[in-house]
């Protein structure tokens, strides 16, 4: 089990010496050494430094996040070596500069460590007959499933294939056939005959998940991917393997035919399903969520996302969702319902109101949230949602932003503490406004009874419970793919994510009529945009001195808690 | 470039020659169509025009020889079809099993709207599974606008049966006979 792939703070990284290589003649400085997929230091390989010249060498074994197996021999590269004269002196050229020994035998760019004035050759004509000669290796046994395999847009050996391969195939026998469609866990589906034997998901089970499930027997070209006989692939990070499987052989359950992959427009956001945060990409087509991948970010989750968070999505296009502004039952026009709850609210006593915000909102909307309680008193509080985590990436927490709602104020460290506080005043009947996040009231403390005391209740939520039903106001809001936002891991990541897809009906994201409700009730205006918000937030809670919309990235700033 | 007009002559200027000579043209017609049997006209739609062999019609999908879907919902059309006229539901995880067993997958749903088609062809040239051909019919008509939206079956009566190359099913038998090799997983 890596846990250096969920590393927050790093200690201050030790001085490393920089070496002059030269990349298809261009001359750049890489570190001698370079952080390996379990963080150790390592030699840096020549794929590495290509990469920081950014020259492209084609691959399919190595991933930079797992152990190198230099199996797949698609990385080889020409490469020559300052020569060295019989009294160990480098020998120089005419002009001075140092004379290279090109090396007789190209080398696989993943494996081979550089050295100081190493000179790649990624673009000789050798080199493209060997990367052709790959793929026709490669190519002769894998069938022409395209049409029908959902790995087709996103394969490295389609794009290789038409990068670097030969247009045609000189190959006439019988292919070899294996097992196809092979049910490997709940998850996965296994095509054997796309398998081209790279072995990258064997190396992320084994060392990544843990979980050593997977392997290759027989010979020669009956090499076949299988699970360990009598062993279900069943860990909780199965859907990794599918990501990097450069071709179509580990395809998701989930998303089997689902739609093609050209199709999905790519969304950066981040998984609700627990405090972590890893970052995703939403893949959307025609305002419908297909699927979650995770997107690369060292300081979070790597390259990696557990299954659990990844299949959390059906819910945000289910038809029970909330789509109207219900006055009363009476379907309303925002306006009007924002003007009669800011008029009753300007009209509350001091201390008869409470908020029970939900941590899986944004910083934003709680920051809001916190600014209309502080106008009346009210007390606030959120709700715990806990499960069991593991030791990589599912937290035991399972709010997505209970730090960010910590951060500004609406809940304690103790999360849901004031929750029977609220309920004995209501009925006390002290408290006669309740104010409910995208939360079941009745499910905390505060049953169907207490909130029939109240003389006014207003909800705001994306799915129907016992607490929208009973709503006076209910303001259908939105998941966080319909809108933008920021979050707060549980280590501290404020991380943004963007809009997906449009809300259903007449919901609206939660910050912008909390902005509306904000404004009608304190008299205090600014930000019509996220960014605004955001920024003006930073300015005003402590822990979010110093950051800006812009500057959190795609990758976010960890904030000290 | 300005073109200099002739001026007309007097004999132009009367307009009477050409009048007659349209006439002339006439009459020709009418004569020829009573009593020559030279008909020009056709009693369309009753009549139709029998079209050339290369003619790009309407598209529609077709069977193999062995009565089998041959579409297997790659979406290459719905993708390369410039007015967006095609649309088609894949079949997702849980979705009819496909007519040929080892090509996985056929269309749940495959709809053409007829109103927004433009008979380029990209359909026909982009599939991988020879499944959609443009054909003759030239003239469709319908009541509605969801009359013209065709949808799997209806595309598929249309369409008819196209045989070809079985690739599949080759590779099937050809995965049969392996079975009986020695080493077998």
């Amino acid at each position: 089990m890596s846990t250096t792939a969920t590393t927050e703070t790093k200690p201050a990284p030790p001085v490393i010496e920089k070496i002059k290589v030269k990349v298809d003649g261009r001359e750049i400085e890489v570190p001698k050494l370079t952080a390996d997929w379990s963080g150790k230091l390592t030699p840096t390989t020549m794929i590495q430094a290509c990469e920081q010249a950014k020259t492209e060498v084609p691959h399919y074994c190595y991933h930079p996040k797992l152990p190198v197996a230099g199996n797949c021999r698609m990385c080889l590269v020409e490469f020559g070596t300052p020569a060295l004269g019989p009294d160990r002196k480098p020998v120089t050229n005419p002009d001075g500069t140092p004379k290279i020994a090109k090396s007789p035998r190209p080398a696989i760019a993943c494996a081979t460590p550089i050295s100081p004035g190493m000179e790649i050759y990624t673009n000789t004509p050798g080199v493209k007959q060997m990367r052709e000669g790959v793929l026709e290796f490669l190519l002769i046994n894998h069938p022409l499933d395209c049409p029908i395999c959902d790995q087709a847009g996103e394969c490295k050996l389609q794009e290789y294939s038409v990068d670097y391969g030969q247009s045609g195939s000189r190959f006439v026998e019988p292919k070899v056939h294996k097992p196809k469609a092979v049910d490997l866990g709940p998850r996965i589906v296994l095509d054997d005959e796309r398998c081209i034997l790279c072995t990258r998901c064997i190396r992320f089970s084994k060392d990544i998940a843990g979980d050593d499930a997977l392997g290759i027997v027989n010979r020669g070209s009956y090499n076949t991917l299988t699970a360990y006989p009598g062993k279900v692939f069943d860990n909780n990070y199965t859907l990794n393997t599918v990501d990097i499987c450069p071709v179509g052989a580990l395809t998701s359950k989930d998303f089997r035919f689902q739609m093609r992959v050209w199709f999905l427009k790519e969304t950066k956001s981040l998984c609700t399903s627990c405090a972590t945060g890893c970052n995703i990409i939403v893949g959307s087509r025609e305002e419908k969520v297909y699927r979650y991948t995770p997107r690369e970010n060292d300081a979070v989750n790597a390259c990696w996302m557990c299954d659990h968070g990844r299949l959390n999505y059906k819910w945000i296009g289910h038809k029970d969702r909330l789509k109207d502004v219900l006055v009363r039952g009476q379907k309303t026009a925002w306006t009007t319902a924002l003007n009669e709850i800011a008029d009753k609210l300007k009209a509350a006593p001091h201390g008869s109101v409470a908020i029970i915000a939900s941590a899986r909102q944004t910083n934003e909307e709680l920051w809001l949230l916190k600014k209309l309680a502080d106008k009346f008193g009210a007390m606030t509080d959120s709700v715990g949602r806990f499960g069991e985590g593991d030791k990589f990436l599912l937290n035991v927490d399972r709010n997505p932003n209970r730090t960010g709602a910590r951060l500004i104020g609406i809940c304690q460290a103790n999360v849901g503490i004031k929750l029977r506080p609220i309920a004995e005043f209501i009925r006390a009947g002290k408290i006669k406004t309740l104010i409910v996040f995208g939360e079941d009231a009745t499910k905390n403390g505060i049953d169907a009874e207490l909130l029939g005391k109240l003389d006014t209740l207003i909800v705001s939520g994306i799915l129907p419970n016992e607490t929208t039903k009973r709503a006076h106001y209910l303001l259908p809001g939105c998941a966080h793919v319909e809108k933008r936002g920021t979050f707060t891991n549980i280590k501290g990541r404020v991380q943004k994510f963007m809009k997906a897809v449009e809300a259903p009906g007449d919901a609206r994201p939660e910050w912008e009529f909390l902005h509306d409700l904000v404004y009608n009730v304190t008299g205090q205006n600014g930000f019509l945009t996220i960014e605004g918000l955001f920024n003006e937030m930073a300015k005003d809670v402590p822990a979010f001195s110093g950051l800006t919309w812009a500057g959190l990235g795609d990758t976010g700033v960890t904030v000290p808690i | 470039m300005i073109v200099n007009r002739k001026p007309l002559t007097f004999w132009e200027k009367l307009y009477l020659p050409a009048i007659v000579g349209g006439f002339k043209v006439t009459i020709r017609h009418a004569v020829r169509s009573l009593f020559g049997g030279k008909t020009v006209t056709m009693e369309y739609p009753e009549q139709k025009w029998a079209v050339p062999a290369d003619y790009r019609g309407a598209p529609y999908l077709v069977k193999d020889q062995d009565g089998n879907t041959k579409c297997v919902s790659c979406q290459l059309c719905e993708f390369v079809c410039p007015p967006k006229a095609i649309k088609i539901i894949p079949p997702g995880p849980a979705g009819r099993p496909a007519d040929r067993s080892n090509a996985e997958k056929m269309p749940q749903e495959f709809e053409i709207n007829m109103l927004r088609c433009i008979f380029c062809g990209l359909c026909q040239e982009v599939c991988p599974e020879e499944a959609i051909f443009l054909q003759k019919d030239y003239s469709l008509t319908g009541l509605s606008r969801e009359e013209m939206i065709y949808d799997k079956e209806k595309l598929l009566a249309l369409g008819g049966v196209h045989g070809g190359i079985q690739k599949w099913k080759q590779k099937l038998e050809e995965a049969k006979e392996q079975e009986t090799f020695p080493v077998k997983v």
